[in-house]
C-alpha cells in the first residue's frame, strides 16, 4: 500500500483518573476512542469537532506526544507505535507539529536563529556550514526577514510568531505537518496571510498537512478531505464538497447550521441542539450523539452505529457513522427537537 | 446621527493608557449612538480599542487607563461626570456587562445564586428570601435547566455554556436598559453560541433593552446586529446598517476584513489578504491609521487623517478615496481591492 502516507488503525487514547488513597485508576477519559482514518501524500485532511471531542489528543497521539492506550499508527509502511524512543526521534524530522499557540511553543529564551539550528541540529538535517544559507532561506519563505533572525520571540506579533513555528517546522524537510489550531489565536487579517502561506507551501514543498481546527470557515478553506469528531469518535468523513454541501450526519449538519454567516441577508434555518457535550468519561452508551439528537431512537441508544456510505446518496469516500442515513434522507423520519 | 431615540451617545470619547513610555491612545475620538432596542456591533481586531470603549462606558478602566476627553450621555445623563457612587447605581441596574470569559468574571467562592441575588439585594433593597426567589426566575429565563440545584451550584460546577447563561442571568436581572456584551460567545463551542446568541436575542425582545455587541466574528455580528461600527487603531472607519455594511462595504479595511474571511458557506481560491500589522498603539502612524496596510494609500492618505463622513444616507466613512481631496484614480474598494493589492507587491 504506497497510496497512504499516514494510517491510522483503532487508535484509543484513554487518560487514567486516579482517585482512592492508593491511587488506583478508578475510571478512563476516553478521548479518542477507536478511531480510523489514512492520510495520502500532497492532501490536507482536517479533523473538525468541538472542544474535548479527540481532534488534539488524536494529533498528538499520531506523534506520540502522548503513549496511545492501542491502535496502530502506521507512517510510509513503518508502525510508529512500536519505534523505540530514539527511533520516533528520528521519525519525527517527517513528521512536524505546528501548534495553537506560538507563545507557548517557542522558548522565549533562544532567538529564532537558535530555536531554527536547534531542530536542525537535532536531526541533523544539514553539516554545520550550509545551516546559516538554509535559515535565511526559511526566514525568506515564511515571510520574515533576514534581519529578524536574532531576536527573540517576544519581539514579533502573534501572526509572525506563528510563522517562526512554521520555519521551524520546515526546517527539518519534514513530510507531514500536523497543524493544530495553527491560526485559531489569530486576527482573521493576519489568519487569511497564514492559510495562504500554508497553502504556498504545500504546493511548493509537496508536504501534507493533517489540520486540527474547529473553524469550519478555516477547514473549508484549506482541505481536501474533512474528518467531524465528536467524543472521541468520527461521525462523518468525506471530500470537502460532500460534506459541506451534502452532510449526512445530523451532527454535521447541526455544526455546519450553528456557524454564523457573514451575511445578513442570509436566513437560514439553525438547527440548535439542546444541552452540552456529555462528558468523556462516562460517553452515552450506543451512538455518542443520542442524547442530542433530534433523530434519536431506541437503537441508537443501544447500537453503536458503524462508519458506513450510502451509495444512493453518498458518493464514493464519503461515510457517516448513523443508523438512519437513508430514512432521514428519504423523510421518513423527522426530527423531534 | 440624529436618531430621535437613542439610549446612549458617545462623543469624541478619548481614553488613553499613560505609561512609562508615554501616553498610548487605545480610544481616539470615538463617537456613536445606540438606538433604542437596537443592537450596535462594534467590530475590530485584537487592539483596535473596541473592549477599551465599553470599559469606558462602564467607568471600570483601571490605573494606567484615564478617559482623558469626549461625552458619554446615557439618556440624557453625562456618564463621565457621576461620582463614584452614582455610577455604581447605575452599573449592573441600567447599564449590564457581559464579559467574554465566564469563569473569571464569575466569583469561583460564591454560589450562582448568591451572585444573581446580590444585585436584587443591592439595587432594589430585597430581603436575601426575595432576592433568591427572583433569582430562581431568571436561571429559569435563561434556560438553565434544573434552575432549583443550580441555585446552589458554584460557578465550576458548571460548563461553559452554562456559565455564560448564568452571567447573563447576572447581568439581566435587575433589567438593564443597555446591556454591553463583549466577546459573549468567543470562548464558547459554535453550537453552544447558537444557544446564547438565540437567548441573547430574545431576551432583548422580550425585555425591550437596547444592546451593544463587541466583537471581532463577523459572523456573529451579521446574524445580531442591526448597526455596525468597525474600529481600527482606535478610531471607527465606518459605520452603517448591518445589510449595508456586508452588502456595499466602503472603506479599504472592511472590504479587506471581509474578503480575508474563510466561508464555511461558499468556496473561495485563495484569500485576499491585508498585508502587515495593526500598528502598535505607541507608533500610531500621523495620516490616516490604516494607510501603511491601504492598497489606495497615497501621500494624501499617508499625511492627513481623513474624518468619518457621511458618504451617502447610509455609509459613514472615515476615507479619502470618498472626499473631494482625493487625487488619485476613481476607484471601486470593493471591486479593485484585489487588483490594487497585487500591483502593491
Amino acid at each position: 500500500m504506497t497510496t497512504e502516507l499516514l494510517k491510522v488503525n483503532n487508535l484509543k487514547q484513554y487518560f487514567p483518573i486516579k482517585g482512592g488513597i492508593f491511587g488506583r485508576r478508578v475510571n478512563d477519559v476516553k478521548a479518542v476512542d477507536d478511531v480510523s482514518f489514512a492520510v495520502k501524500p500532497g492532501e490536507t485532511l482536517s479533523i473538525v469537532g468541538e472542544s474535548g471531542c479527540g481532534k488534539s489528543t488524536t494529533g498528538r497521539a499520531i506523534l506520540r506526544l502522548d503513549e496511545p492506550t492501542s491502535g496502530e499508527v502506521t507512517f510510509q509502511g513503518k508502525d510508529l507505535l512500536s519505534l523505540s524512543k530514539s527511533e520516533m526521534r528520528k521519525m519525527r524530522k517527517d513528521l512536524q507539529i505546528i501548534f495553537q499557540d506560538p507563545y507557548a511553543s517557542i522558548n522565549p529564551r533562544q532567538t529564532v536563529r537558535q530555536v531554527l539550528n536547534e531542530a536542525m541540529e537535532i536531526q541533523n538535517v544539514l553539516p554545520k556550514n550550509k545551516r546559516e544559507d538554509r535559515m535565511l532561506e526559511l526566514m525568506e519563505t515564511v515571510g520574515l526577514g533576514a534581519h529578524q533572525l536574532d531576536r527573540f520571540p517576544h519581539e514579533f506579533s502573534g501572526g509572525q510568531r506563528q510563522r517562526i513555528g512554521i520555519a521551524r517546522a520546515l526546517s527539518v524537510d519534514p513530510k507531514l505537518i500536523i497543524c493544530d489550531e495553527s491560526v485559531s489565536a489569530l486576527d482573521v487579517s493576519i489568519q487569511a496571510q497564514v492559510l495562504n502561506l500554508l497553502k504556498k507551501l504545500q504546493k511548493e514543498l509537496d508536504l501534507t498537512y493533517l489540520f486540527i481546527a474547529h473553524d469550519l470557515g478555516v477547514v473549508r478553506h484549506i482541505s481536501d478531505r474533512v474528518l467531524v469528531m465528536y467524543l472521541g469518535k468520527v461521525v462523518e468523513i468525506g471530500d470537502k464538497k460532500s460534506l459541506f454541501d451534502n452532510p449526512k450526519h445530523p451532527y454535521t449538519k447541526t455544526l455546519l447550521s450553528a456557524i454564523p454567516v457573514p451575511d445578513p441577508t442570509k436566513k437560514k434555518e439553525q438547527i440548535i441542539l439542546k444541552g452540552d457535550v456529555p462528558s468523556p468519561i462516562n460517553p452515552p452508551s450506543g451512538c455518542r450523539f443520542h442524547t442530542r439528537c433530534p433523530f434519536a431512537t431506541d437503537k441508537c441508544i443501544e447500537e453503536v452505529p458503524d462508519l458506513r456510505t450510502s451509495p444512493e446518496h453518498m458518493v464514493d469516500g464519503h461515510q457517516a457513522a448513523c443508523h438512519y442515513i437513508e430514512e432521514i434522507e428519504s423523510g421518513e423520519m423527522k426530527p423531534n427537537y | 446621527m440624529g436618531n430621535p431615540k437613542t439610549i446612549i451617545d458617545v462623543n469624541e470619547l478619548q481614553t488613553s493608557f499613560f505609561t512609562s513610555k508615554g501616553e498610548v491612545k487605545a480610544v481616539d475620538g470615538v463617537s456613536f449612538d445606540v438606538p433604542s432596542g437596537k443592537t450596535l456591533g462594534i467590530v475590530g481586531e485584537s487592539g483596535s480599542g473596541k473592549s477599551i470603549t465599553s470599559l469606558s462606558i462602564m467607568r471600570l478602566l483601571e490605573d494606567p487607563g484615564k478617559i482623558k476627553g469626549g461625552k458619554i450621555t446615557f439618556q440624557g445623563e453625562d456618564l463621565l461626570s457621576k461620582s463614584e457612587s452614582e455610577m455604581r447605581r447605575i452599573r449592573g441596574n441600567r447599564i449590564s456587562m457581559i464579559f467574554q470569559e465566564p469563569m473569571t468574571s464569575l466569583n469561583p467562592v460564591f454560589t450562582i445564586g448568591d451572585q444573581i441575588a446580590e444585585s436584587y439585594m443591592i439595587h432594589e433593597g430585597l430581603s436575601k428570601k426575595e432576592a433568591l426567589k427572583k433569582s430562581l426566575g431568571m436561571l429559569e429565563l435563561v434556560g438553565i435547566p434544573s434552575p432549583k440545584d443550580r441555585l446552589k451550584a458554584y460557578p465550576h460546577e458548571l460548563s461553559g455554556g452554562m456559565r455564560q447563561r448564568a452571567m447573563i442571568a447576572i447581568a439581566l436581572a435587575c433589567n438593564p436598559e443597555l446591556l454591553i456584551a463583549d466577546e459573549p460567545t468567543t470562548a464558547l463551542d459554535v453550537t453552544i453560541q447558537a444557544q446564547i446568541l438565540r437567548l441573547i436575542n430574545n431576551l432583548q425582545e422580550e425585555l425591550g433593552m437596547s444592546m451593544m455587541l463587541i466583537t471581532h466574528d463577523l459572523g456573529v455580528v451579521a446574524e445580531t446586529c442591526d448597526y455596525v461600527a468597525v474600529m481600527y487603531a482606535g478610531k471607527i472607519v465606518e459605520y452603517a446598517d448591518v445589510e449595508t455594511l456586508f452588502k456595499s462595504p466602503k472603506h479599504p479595511y472592511t472590504v479587506g476584513l471581509l474578503k480575508s474571511l474563510p466561508r464555511h458557506d461558499i468556496d473561495q481560491d485563495e484569500l485576499e489578504v491585508i498585508k502587515g500589522m495593526v500598528p502598535r498603539p505607541d507608533q500610531l502612524p500621523q495620516g490616516c491609521r490604516f494607510a501603511p496596510r491601504c492598497p489606495f494609500a497615497r501621500d494624501l492618505c499617508r499625511d492627513h487623517l481623513p474624518a468619518l463622513d457621511n458618504i451617502d444616507d447610509k455609509n459613514q466613512v472615515r476615507c479619502w478615496i470618498y472626499s473631494e481631496e482625493w487625487d488619485g484614480p476613481e476607484v471601486n474598494v470593493q471591486d479593485d481591492y484585489g487588483t490594487a493589492q497585487s500591483k502593491q507587491s
